[in-house]
């Protein structure tokens, strides 16, 4: 009945490029989605997934390239067109108004003038609700849903404006399992009915259980395809290349505790923390790795004092500080270093010397400019900075702002908490912040790091946790794991 | 060396370009505000011309009259002052207002316990810094209940305001009321040994403008060269990353509270020891508000603010002419000065503009 | 003096809260889309003063209204265009414009100070004014006053009801996801920031020929615009509410009336000013009902919880910022 006037379609992207000034996102992609089918497209974190599907879904502008419904090109600059067109999104941060009800959320873009359409709609939401077997009452705040019935409701909504094709940007973190198996049969169902469905993700069992055919991107292009029955081990080498021959750091951790954390769980993020348990020794590197969002930087926060933990205690040097807030953490020597650079850890509008002057924290009345502005000097020549200490930060490019960043950690930390601390700089670079970050570890500084590259993470770390879903799901030494069996582990297998 | 002389020189050149753009904007802006100006006269049917003229010659057509523009930039630097610092950390300090009230209740307060104790200079001094406290205690009221309360600055100042207003009405009617009957010309007039000395022949008061351009140079080298400003800065413009450096934002806006609040009531002190000699209904004239304007418009900077408040000051006193000649309400002056800060706003944008085409934009 | 006559004092309340309600009104539906409109003090006494003289040159009370809400709007506009086509801060041109609108007015407004001129006079409705009390509380007034009765039920009708109001309520949460929806968030602000500004016009002729008539400088009408900003937040941004507070408001200044007959010790300068700590006082409360801790600690107190959840109201989460789309 709502398959009526929904002509199936056969999607083409043809060369399509993307920068994000000197970034390239996407070069040169080309894909066809026929219709009638679940396509996945896989990727590691930056991989240029999202980027592809915001330029499918209207969000984004190309640089270069071509989109053709049904061989016959089309052009559209907004996410409104595209869906007139068919195409509809289903975002990973959901586009819809936490704070007014369902079936405002159901109308908002359909319905227009001052007569109300209400009961149609209701009627048309209630056909949708029940033809899928969703729980979505139409009263309901929005805010109130889990994410999952957010979904829901975005993939009804669609539905109603007339989608063909639709785009799921990893719809499942953050779900339940019953949650999940409601959306892979409405999927399957959609699918029944002639529509695409494309289905972005990184876990494979999720591509194993719904998808007819995958692509895999890898910096930014197409690195392979394949069709069911899929081979793990092909899409795992596909997604994560060759590994790099690189030598690992080693260092030296003792058997003294620094920081430990017991069954410990805060809100926060996508998924929140729950349960979590650890103990990092002094001198030790752990590298926390996972999906961007599964409970890595709740952890960082947690154990920097900046957030609260709503259960379970946390330990620093067997203080316990789980009441304490971060001035308290601070001074007992754990520093944090945020991975959105201009947002939380630079100041814009400050140059390069006032950021010294800050770090001096002196009691002393006066600012010392002399001192900051050769620690401003200090700091740009040893950390390769390309700037004068009289930049304003706003004005270096992302790299040099992370390696300004790094430079502005204390000297003599108990505890370093880093999140992202590579992110943005070129290979070689990381090399160097490694470099400069083993000497911490020579005086007995220990580390904890999130980051998206599996890489760097067995590059530098002597332990990694693999976050799944807010938990912790795999604990393992860096010298007994690979680039392989972190990625399964990613992707939700242990 | 090449290299360097082509640096030089295209610094030079985009000095002489930032100077020329600044020229052009102020004329833009300047014509900008003449147009509506004149369009307003116009509808109220007043001679635009000799309006305009008036206004000039009232503020600068004699010594008597710059005298009077001096003392009206004297609580205007004062005030202006202060919000550089709550500026600085991204707060709407609209309480300035009753902080000069408050600070012109203390001043008062403390002189007439200090009338007839034969220390004049000991009772002026002390009073200033009664009223500097008087201001300082609003602003702190404004601050906590902004930092602790989780009241918008603005609200929490406005409604300070007019309570203070109200307090002066109530002491010039009630406790301080003039012997006989009170009235809204305000309290006893101050025995002459109380007022701020002014030097007879110019007619003008050293004290007054000392205090006016010390306040400017504290002020310049508190941003400049303290921790305070520093931190006042790094806080406004990044609250969450100032955190992280360690610093508390909550203590550093009650230090700009304190301080705009110390500087607004050192205004209020000068209004009531230096121009009126009482307390007055309207002793504030206004220039706390007025005050945001001038910074606004000098756009935060330290050194221009006091040219745009000698300017304000000179509109303010100068339309005093326009109802004495031409039979005109004086408050042109408040309409004159904000089309002046929404022109400048509009002219800031343009520039912005021009200037993100000019580069590439981003 | 003691005696209170209830229907008198309940349809003085009605007619006394009708400008500030009609300003509350306005700049609840300006806020629900996303922009302060932080002017409305000045606009309220620019738009009384436009709409006295405008009714006394005509000799027609309803020109004079039309201009009085035509000021309101094109202040309004102001507002609007500064913040969607020129990117400045709305707080900045609302507070600037907030002077410049009041000394606008008393520049053009002096010669018409103290002037005699025309009023709206009551128009009871037949048949309704004899019903007992009612008729008196509600059917006997003038019709702004009755304007501003219908527009609390029309607001928030329009709010709620119709697919207008969505839309204009879609752009005050989340004006990207309304934009990827089809609508044009900037024109959307636009038209509500106006359409709020008419009625706060309204609010000011209101004044000028109804409640308050005449002009003057001061025209009393001074400081009700910053009540009725504090009353939206009271209101929690909903009409409904936002009017009770508007009643609750007149109530309170026509019993300090009553009250100084009363206790004529009290110096009355504590009666002009006591609205403002009053509106301090709510808002603190308003946000210490919305505090975690406070929260938490009511859980088990039912009475209290019941209590603080009447305080909360949460504000369009776009409200007063700078658009990107």
């Amino acid at each position: 009945m709502i398959s009526q006037g929904a002509r199936h379609v056969v999607l083409e992207l043809q060369d399509i490029h993307r920068y994000f000034g000197t970034v390239q996102a996407n070069r040169g992609i080309d894909l066809t989605v026929k219709p009638g089918r679940i396509h996945g497209i896989l990727g590691e974190n930056g991989a240029g997934k999202s980027t592809l599907m915001k330029i499918l879904a209207g969000y984004l502008p190309m640089t270069r390239g071509r989109i053709l419904l049904d061989g016959t090109e089309v052009r559209y600059a907004s996410p409104n067109e595209a869906s007139s067109l068919g195409i509809g999104m289903l975002y990973q941060d959901p586009m819809d108004f936490p704070m007014l009800s369902v079936i405002e959320n159901f109308m908002i873009g359909q319905v227009s003038g001052v007569a109300s359409a209400g009961e149609t709609y209701r009627r048309k939401f209630s056909e949708l609700v029940q033809e899928f077997d969703f729980t979505l009452r139409p009263d309901t705040p929005v805010h109130l849903l889990t994410i999952g019935e957010r979904q829901q409701l975005e993939i009804l909504r669609l539905l109603s404006i007339g989608a063909r094709v639709l785009i799921l940007d990893e719809p499942t973190t953050g779900i339940s399992t019953t949650q999940k198996e409601i959306l892979f049969s409405a999927l399957k169902k959609l699918a029944a009915e002639g529509r695409s469905v494309i289905l972005v993700s990184h876990k494979l069992e999720d591509v194993d259980a719904l998808c007819d055919t995958v692509t895999v991107l890898q910096d930014g292009r197409v690195s392979g395809a394949m069709d069911q029955p899929f081979d793990s081990t092909t899409l795992l080498s596909m997604m994560f290349g060759a590994p790099p021959e690189s030598s690992r750091h080693i260092h030296r951790p003792t058997s003294q505790t620094i920081l430990r954390l017991d069954n410990v769980s805060a809100a926060g993020g996508r998924t929140g923390l729950s349960g979590c348990s650890i103990q990092v020794r002094r001198g030790e590197v752990v590298g926390l790795a996972g999906l961007e969002g599964s409970g890595q930087g709740v952890l960082l926060r947690v154990a920097a004092g900046l957030l609260r933990p709503r259960k379970g205690t946390i330990h620093l040097d067997n203080h316990n500080m789980t009441h304490q807030g971060y001035h308290a953490y601070r001074k007992a020597g754990a520093a944090f270093l945020p991975a959105s650079r201009l947002e939380e850890g630079l100041i814009r509008g400050l140059t390069i010397t006032e950021h010294c002057a800050l770090q001096q924290q002196g009691r002393s009345f006066l600012v010392d400019w002399h001192e900051a502005h050769a620690g401003a000097r200090k700091k740009i020549a040893g950390f390769q900075v390309m700037g004068s200490p009289g930049s304003v930060v706003e004005s270096l490019s992302g790299g040099n702002q992370q390696r300004l960043l790094l430079a502005f950690l204390p000297e003599r930390p108990r505890l370093l908490l880093l999140e992202n601390p590579t992110r943005g700089l070129d290979l070689e670079s990381v090399h160097w912040v490694w470099n400069h970050l083993d000497a911490y570890c020579e005086q007995g500084t220990s580390i904890v790091f999130s980051s998206s590259e599996l890489d760097e993470i067995l590059l530098a770390a002597d332990r990694v946790l693999v976050f799944f879903e807010g938990r912790i799901i795999k604990d393992v030494l860096a010298s007994r794991t690979n680039v392989m069996e972190l990625g399964r582990a990613l992707a939700g297998r242990v | 060396m090449v290299m360097k002389q082509d640096k030089t020189d295209s610094r030079s050149t985009t000095k002489k370009r930032v100077f020329l753009e600044y020229v052009l904007e102020a004329v833009l802006a300047i014509s900008l505000v003449l147009a509506f100006t004149t369009v307003v006269l116009l509808i109220a049917g007043a001679p635009p011309l000799q309006s305009y003229v008036h206004i000039f010659m009232g503020s600068l057509g004699s010594w008597i009259r710059f005298t009077h523009v001096i003392k009206a930039w004297i609580p205007l630097v004062l005030c202006s002052c202060g919000l550089l610092y709550t500026f600085r950390i991204g707060l709407w300090n609209i309480g300035v207002e009753g902080q000069v009230v408050m600070g012109a209740i203390f001043t008062t307060a403390l002189m007439r316990m200090g009338t007839g104790t034969g220390y004049p200079s000991l009772v002026l001094l002390l009073s200033c810094l009664a009223g500097m406290t008087g201001g300082a205690l609003w602003a702190l009221g404004a601050g906590y209940l902004r930092t602790k309360g989780g009241v918008h600055e603005i609200f929490a100042g406005l409604g300070l305001n007019f309570v203070a207003q109200g307090m002066v009405l109530w002491l010039i009617f009630g406790p301080w009321k003039r012997a006989g009957i009170a009235s809204m010309s305000g309290t006893e007039t101050f025995e002459r040994s109380l007022w701020l000395p002014t030097i007879e022949t110019l007619r003008i008061s050293p004290a007054g403008i000392g205090i006016a351009l010390g306040a400017l140079l504290i002020t310049a080298w508190m941003l400049r060269y303290t921790n305070v400003g520093l931190r006042l800065k790094a806080v406004g413009n990044n609250a969450q990353a100032a955190y992280l450096f360690g610093l508390r934002p909550g203590k550093y806006m009650l230090i700009a509270m304190i301080l705009a609040g110390s500087f607004a009531g050192l205004a209020g002190s000068m209004q009531v020891t230096g121009v009126y000699h009482r307390l007055i209904p309207a002793i504030s004239s206004n220039y706390g508000y007025l005050s945001l304007l001038v910074v606004m418009l000098a756009n935060f900077n330290v050194w221009i603010t006091p040219l745009v408040a000698l300017f304000f000051a000179c509109l303010n006193v100068g339309s005093i002419q326009l109802p004495m000649v031409l039979q005109l309400d004086s408050s042109l002056s408040g309409v004159m000065q904000g089309t002046m800060v929404l022109a400048a706003l509009a002219v800031h944008f343009i520039r912005s503009r021009l200037r993100a085409a000019y580069t590439g934009g981003t | 003096m003691g005696e209170i006559n209830i229907s008198i004092l309940l349809a003085s309340v009605i007619a006394g809260a009708a400008p500030i309600l009609l300003a509350t009104l306005g700049e609840t539906v300006t806020e629900k889309s996303g922009i302060i409109n932080l002017s409305l003090d000045g606009s309220i006494i620019l738009s009384a003063m436009a709409g006295f003289v405008i009714a006394l040159k005509t000799g027609s009370v309803v020109a004079g209204f039309l201009a009085g809400a035509m000021i309101g709007g094109l202040v309004a506009a102001t507002v609007a265009f500064f913040s969607i086509s020129l990117k400045q801060s709305q707080v900045a041109v609302g507070f600037v414009l907030t002077l410049m609108a009041r000394d606008l007015a008393y520049f053009i407004g002096s010669p018409y100070s103290r002037v005699q001129g025309p009023q709206v006079g009551p128009s009871p409705i037949p048949f309704l004014e004899g019903i007992p009390y009612l008729g008196e509380i509600i059917f006997r007034h003038s019709i702004p006053v009755y304007l501003s009765l219908v527009m609390i039920g029309l607001v928030w009708w329009y709010l709620y009801r119709t697919p207008y109001g969505l839309r204009l309520r879609s752009v005050g949460e989340h004006p990207e996801a309304s934009y990827a929806r089809g609508i044009n968030p900037k024109r959307v602000q636009m038209l509500y920031a106006v359409c709020g500004g008419l009625l706060v016009g309204l609010a000011g002729a209101t004044f000028s020929l109804c409640i308050k008539p005449g002009w003057g400088q001061p025209q009393g009408a001074e400081g009700t615009g910053w009540i009725a900003l504090a009353l939206v937040i009271f209101g929690g941004w909903n009409p409904l509410r936002a009017a009770l507070g508007a009643y609750l408001f007149a109530f309170l200044q026509v019993m300090s009336i009553y009250f100084q007959g009363w206790v004529p010790s009290v110096p009355a300068q504590v009666f002009q000013v006591a609205p403002f700590p009053l509106m301090i006082l709510i808002l603190v409360i308003i946000s210490f009902a919305q505090k975690e801790s406070i929260l938490r600690w009511s859980e088990d107190r039912p009475i209290v919880r019941a209590l603080l959840k009447t305080f909360t109201g949460t504000a369009p989460r776009a409200l007063g910022r700078q658009q990107n789309t």
